[in-house]
């Protein structure tokens, strides 16, 4: 293909036509993501200062909590895959971290659950927050899936134990022929990567579905804070 | 979406159910809050408390079990479970999908779930965990011509062998090959002690792991489907676990060794496993019903918000008073 032949002299100056910089292009993707992301999620509703007054009751503290604990979890599941997973068995050091490992999951689950029971009784799906609950219950099961694999990938009796007594159960239902608990390599790869980052999603999901619908209200008020059905 | 028929009286209100009044952006009364500083301070407190339980409660780190350490521990287990292994015998050699063909796998009524997968893990209990292991290492006349006279026999001699050779040992004090009686057992008895031999040597850890990879090169192991199947199919490995409170009737797999409190939040999948009929008439599909049953419940779980009367329950059991009392107490008759 040739080239096409350069302008003889360069064009006169005309008025420009460009649109305004503030006004993006119509039909950009780009702009209409963003403008359908800070319409549904400005920045005082991302990290609000100020909260409905019903928000005010020892139970709220259990989302942040297990967000906290999820957290906790993380940072030490990096730290202890660091030196590979036969390093806790021969280090105190490796052993402490797997103790943290271990006991931030035991308190995740604690505050979870709570969490979970908490939303339960205060009916927390009305008002169009049917997905938030839904996301809650997801990022609960696959929790469970990725607390197992860790168990699976201890390396030590109890792995064997547990992974001889699961297959059973996962055979059964015909997943065992391609989720092979007896797989090591397998399942550390899902415990270590997959599983974690399918919570982390679903709980990013979770938080950002409480942030857009707002946490919700008593019930019976309304939402201008009238209590219309005591 | 949730439609609770439950309306708010009011004079001057238009009929509105509890789902609806919680509908829309909040406009009624707020309070300062700071959220990064109460996640930061939930933060602080979790990893202290965490902090706190691991350095005073540590965690478990029972070794694993090698077929070695059974092999001197209990080389008569060992030799009854190859003796099982040659003759068809054990939970491997009958197991079914996804890792024989046959077998009784379980199912939920007319469905049969695992054999719809298929034979994809396959597992050949004699030849994986005796005779190849065997034939890959022996350099012993006397168990080269054990493995000839074996491989050269009919299916049904290896069988009647095996099963002969079995029967005699479950007669033998404490299961002791040497004290076996005399019979027609074929290569058998030879074959299970080279096997022994091999264990004690550390040699059958190696090959089994080995078998499971050698489609991939056989040289990084990471697959111990093998291993753990001979394992399991042992009175060793079960034996050790029950003293760890561990089988499926102590609640299972939900515990760890010592005094840890495991995976507590399978309480209720462990539970089914305790009680009838899953214990009784309906034991031997019960992995695959107590799964059932606990994908149902998940499945009710996550859509508790669109249940009739599942979703009504915290309306009527008013505990949303005592989590709001202060609002109510602020706020009534509004």
């Amino acid at each position: 293909m040739s080239a096409a032949p350069p302008p003889a002299s360069p064009p006169a100056s005309p008025p420009s036509t460009d649109p305004p910089a503030a006004a993006p292009a119509p039909r950009s993707w780009t702009a209409r993501l963003r403008g359908s992301t800070l319409e549904a999620l400005p920045a005082d509703r991302v990290l609000p200062d100020r909260q409905p007054a019903y928000v005010a009751s020892w139970i709220y503290v259990f989302g942040a909590a297990t967000l906290a604990a999820l957290l906790m979890v993380v940072a030490t599941g990096i730290v202890l895959s660091l030196a590979g997973p036969q390093w806790w068995h021969v280090s105190s050091v490796g052993h402490f971290v797997n103790s943290l490992h271990l006991w931030s999951v035991e308190i995740f689950f604690v505050v979870m659950v709570i969490h979970l029971w908490g939303k339960f009784w205060m009916a927390a799906w009305r008002g169009h927050r049917a997905l938030t609950w839904m996301t809650g219950v997801v990022a609960f099961l696959v929790s469970i899936g990725a607390a197992f694999t860790g168990y699976l990938v201890q390396t030590n009796f109890d792995a064997q134990w547990i992974a001889s007594e699961a297959k059973d159960g996962i055979n059964a239902t015909g997943v065992g022929a391609f989720w092979n608990v007896l797989d090591v390599g397998q399942m550390m790869l899902w415990h270590v990567t997959l599983l974690p980052l399918g919570v982390g999603a679903i709980t990013v999901l979770h938080v950002l579905l409480v942030r857009v619908r707002g946490v919700v209200p008593p019930v019976g008020v309304d939402t201008d804070g009238t209590v219309v059905r005591p | 979406m949730s439609t609770v028929a439950e309306s708010a009286p009011g004079p001057t209100r238009p009929r509105r159910s509890v789902a609806d009044l919680a509908t829309g952006p909040w406009r009624g009364p707020t309070r300062p809050y700071d959220l990064v500083k109460e996640v930061v301070a939930a933060f602080a407190v979790i990893a202290l408390l965490t902090a706190l339980l691991a350095a005073v409660f540590s965690s478990p780190d029972e070794p694993s079990v090698t077929l070695q350490g059974w092999a001197r521990s209990n080389p008569n287990d060992l030799v009854a479970t190859a003796t099982g292994e040659l003759a068809g015998t054990t939970t491997s050699a009958g197991y079914g999908p996804p890792y024989t063909s046959g077998g009784e796998p379980q199912s939920i009524g007319p469905l049969h779930l695992a054999e719809w997968s298929g034979v994809r893990i396959p597992v050949d209990a004699a030849n994986d965990f005796v005779i190849n292991p065997l034939t890959a290492t022996t350099r012993d006349a006397a168990v080269t011509s054990a493995l000839t006279t074996w491989k050269g026999a009919t299916e049904d001699q290896r069988t009647a062998w095996a099963t002969a050779y079995a029967d005699a040992l479950g007669k033998a004090a404490d299961g002791d090959p040497a004290a076996v009686a005399s019979g027609d057992y074929g290569p058998v008895p030879a074959l299970t002690a080279a096997l022994l031999d091999l264990a004690k040597a550390g040699g059958l850890d190696a090959q089994l792991v080995s078998a499971g990879t050698a489609a991939a090169g056989g040289f990084y192991q990471t697959d111990y489907t093998r291993p753990i199947l001979f394992l399991a199919d042992s009175g060793h490995l079960d034996e050790l676990a029950g003293g760890q409170h561990l089988h499926g009737d102590q609640w299972g797999m939900m515990n760890e060794t010592g005094n840890y409190p495991g995976q507590a939040w399978l309480w209720l999948y462990s539970f089914w496993y305790q009680v009838p009929p899953f214990t009784t008439s309906w034991e031997p599909n019960a992995d695959a019903l107590i799964w059932g049953l606990m994908m149902v419940l998940s499945l009710a779980l996550l859509l508790v918000p669109f249940i009739p009367g599942l979703r009504s329950i915290p309306l009527k059991v008013p505990v949303y008073r005592l989590i709001w009392r202060d609002y109510y107490r602020r706020h009534q008759g509004g």
